[in-house]
């Protein structure tokens, strides 16, 4: 009780300004929320999230129903065209279907593919690789020897080569193809944060800290838990912020290829897809997509440079 | 004496590739049954590809005859590999092509594309990294980093939609699709070399900076050396060697950003009939592209590896 108010008191007879003690991780928060870029990233992706949770009271039309009678193709009211209707603010797309809409109900599959397949890679990675790192071994060998055919595997080629061979068993079909896009997904990711936590396990096992807590005979379970995990949590943490924005990107790339998010639900890489073929006459059907992707992109890549920062200095590029 | 070093640290070296040569047999075969395996788990086969003009079962049988599809899959695996070994890849599926005609006519198009790319890129990054990090803090070092995040965060087939948008469509000063002409390869070369782009100008002013901070080069401007020279001969050379080793991966992100930016543009190459072989479950030219790519990717690793070694005298070959 007494260390703060001596330190308070000293400063005061020095006549100094005694700074606030904050701990290690509410020192990395107050860097973090000192970022600008990082800040607005988050502003960002909160509203991307209110967006994807109120999409049916938000969204003015249906994304999905065909209308009665589909007239053309409209285009976005300040382009002027002859093809502009004033209930549809960014126009139609090929089927007379109201974009904003759908980029509404988009930012659905865009929140929910960043989130959980980071959260299943990071749960079974991290259990993979702290056991492997912690007891060596045979495990160890394994993951080493498959991390290492993994890594021959441009991430995004197994991807497409698991998405391609499962989408047309009926667990492709499940919940429009998003299980799958999770699943695979959480198979590609896993194995680089397995041999990340594996390195910095390898690394801290050594450290006294951890010796001693051995030598008062805390268990494996407790020495992985309460030691080695928050002291390897630092990159484990900035890891997963760029893991989120990565999946998003394959879930747009799939669907953009056409092998993701099964029509009509729609999804901000699928409807780049849909409006290709008919980009030159209706350009804004495909650029709004792109540019809802590149913002989320952005803030994403904002957030995860901002923890990179704020939670370890020294690993600035 | 220096020539007997010299003939032992060369000895050291090829011994440790061919070691690492060695090790990629294994992990190309796993490579290869992995992907094997996964096509085959794949429902469907590739002759149904037309839903509303299903082929009659006799045909498909006598086509699943012919391509060798009847038999169990460990004895296609068997068969396959051990054609593989005489240098035969098959005969694609959909095209009716054998395989290695179908790489030989696709590769020289996707390694020119990639070779291009690379090029601009470095052209572009190096400097752009050099002049941020010689003028830290200032409106170029902060367009650069702005450039160097866009550059790695957009997805390439967004960009590629903004690009087509205003320099296809706008300004019309490109085609859109297709290969052939320096027309055409102007807007894939420059997509392509984007993100590679970004990434190595991030590097290369992190790693100047990094340099700019050393003490020999305080040693070097204290000995009253030229500021010219301080920056070239001692800045420069030491930063290059982080940037030469990530040369590697960002060749390995242009193997696989061709896929998408080929498929984009129209540009027959070896990334596009991949990417196409993969949705029409043509396995055999799924098989060779695999194997190919799996194959530049572990010799980029490893060509980054030696040149690491023999760039910075300080990190020594293992073993």
């Amino acid at each position: 009780m007494a260390t703060a108010s001596t330190t308070q008191e000293r400063a005061a007879e020095l006549n100094v300004l005694a700074r606030k003690q904050r701990s290690l991780w509410g020192d990395a928060l107050y860097r973090l929320m000192r970022n600008r870029a990082a800040v607005g990233g988050l502003i960002v992706i909160a509203a991307a999230f209110l967006v994807a949770i109120f999409a049916p009271q938000l969204a003015p039309y249906d994304p999905i129903a065909i209308p009665q009678n589909p007239s053309t193709q409209m285009e976005p009211v300040w382009t002027g065209s002859k093809y502009v209707d004033s209930r549809y603010l960014l126009g139609t797309d090929f089927l007379g279907r109201d974009i904003i809409s759908r980029l509404i109900y988009a930012s659905r599959i865009s929140m929910v593919v960043g989130f959980i397949p980071t959260f299943i890679v990071f749960a079974l990675g991290v259990t993979v690789g702290m056991s492997a790192g912690f007891f060596g071994g045979w495990l160890d060998q394994l993951l080493m020897r498959f991390t290492d055919i993994i890594y021959a595997f441009p991430d995004f080629l197994f991807l497409l080569i698991i998405v391609a061979s499962f989408r047309n068993s009926p667990f492709g079909k499940i919940m429009d193809g998003l299980m799958l896009i999770f699943v695979a997904i959480a198979i590609v990711g896993w194995v680089g944060v397995a041999r990340l936590t594996r390195g910095q396990v390898l690394a801290l096992k050594e450290r006294e800290f951890v010796e001693a807590a051995r030598s008062v005979g805390a268990s494996s379970g407790r020495i992985m838990s309460k030691h080695l995990l928050p002291n390897a949590l630092a990159p484990l943490i900035v890891t997963a912020a760029f893991a989120v924005p990565s999946a998003i990107l394959g879930e747009a790339t799939l669907s953009f290829l056409g092998v993701g998010i099964i029509p009509p639900t729609p999804s901000w890489g699928q409807m780049i897809n849909e409006g290709f073929p008919l980009f030159s006459s209706n350009p804004w059907a495909v650029l709004m997509p792109g540019i809802c992707i590149s913002v989320v992109m952005l803030a994403f890549t904002f957030v995860g440079d901002g923890l990179r920062d704020a939670l370890d200095p020294r690993m600035k590029t | 004496m220096c020539d007997c070093v010299a003939v032992y640290t060369s000895k050291t070296v090829l011994k440790y590739t061919i070691r690492r040569l060695l090790l990629m047999i294994p992990t190309l075969f796993f490579v290869s049954l992995i992907t094997f395996g996964l096509a085959k788990a794949a429902p469907g086969s590739p002759f149904d590809k037309n839903p509303d003009k299903p082929a009659r079962q006799a045909t498909i049988d006598r086509w699943n005859a012919y391509y060798g599809l009847d038999k169990p899959v460990h004895e296609q695996y068997i068969q396959y590999m051990g054609n593989v070994l005489k240098f035969d890849f098959g005969t694609s599926v959909r095209r009716n092509r054998p395989v290695s005609e179908i790489i030989a006519s696709g590769f020289p198009i996707t390694a020119q594309l990639g070779m291009q790319a690379l090029l601009l890129a470095l052209a572009v990054a190096l400097p752009l990294g050099v002049i941020s990090a010689l003028k830290q803090n200032t409106m170029i070092d902060y367009g650069s980093l702005f450039f160097a995040t866009v550059g790695t965060t957009i997805p390439s087939f967004v960009m590629a939609i903004f690009f087509i948008y205003i320099f296809g469509l706008g300004l019309k000063l490109f085609p859109i699709t297709g290969w052939g002409t320096p027309q055409h390869m102007v807007m894939p070369t420059v997509i392509l070399a984007l993100g590679a782009a970004a990434f190595l100008a991030r590097i290369t002013r992190a790693s100047m900076l990094e340099a700019i901070r050393q003490d020999y080069v305080r040693t070097a401007r204290s000995k009253g050396l030229r500021e010219q020279v301080v920056i070239v001969g001692h800045v420069l050379k030491n930063a290059m060697i982080p940037v030469a080793t990530v040369v590697g991966p960002a060749a390995a992100g242009l193997i696989t950003g061709s896929f998408i930016i080929e498929t984009f543009f129209s540009v027959p190459g070896i990334g596009r009939e991949y990417v196409t072989s993969i949705l029409a479950l043509d396995y055999p030219v799924i098989m060779a592209t695999t194997l190919l790519y799996a194959f530049f990717i572990i010799v980029a690793n490893l060509s980054v590896d030696l040149v690491y070694g023999m760039l910075d005298p300080r990190i020594k070959v293992a073993k």
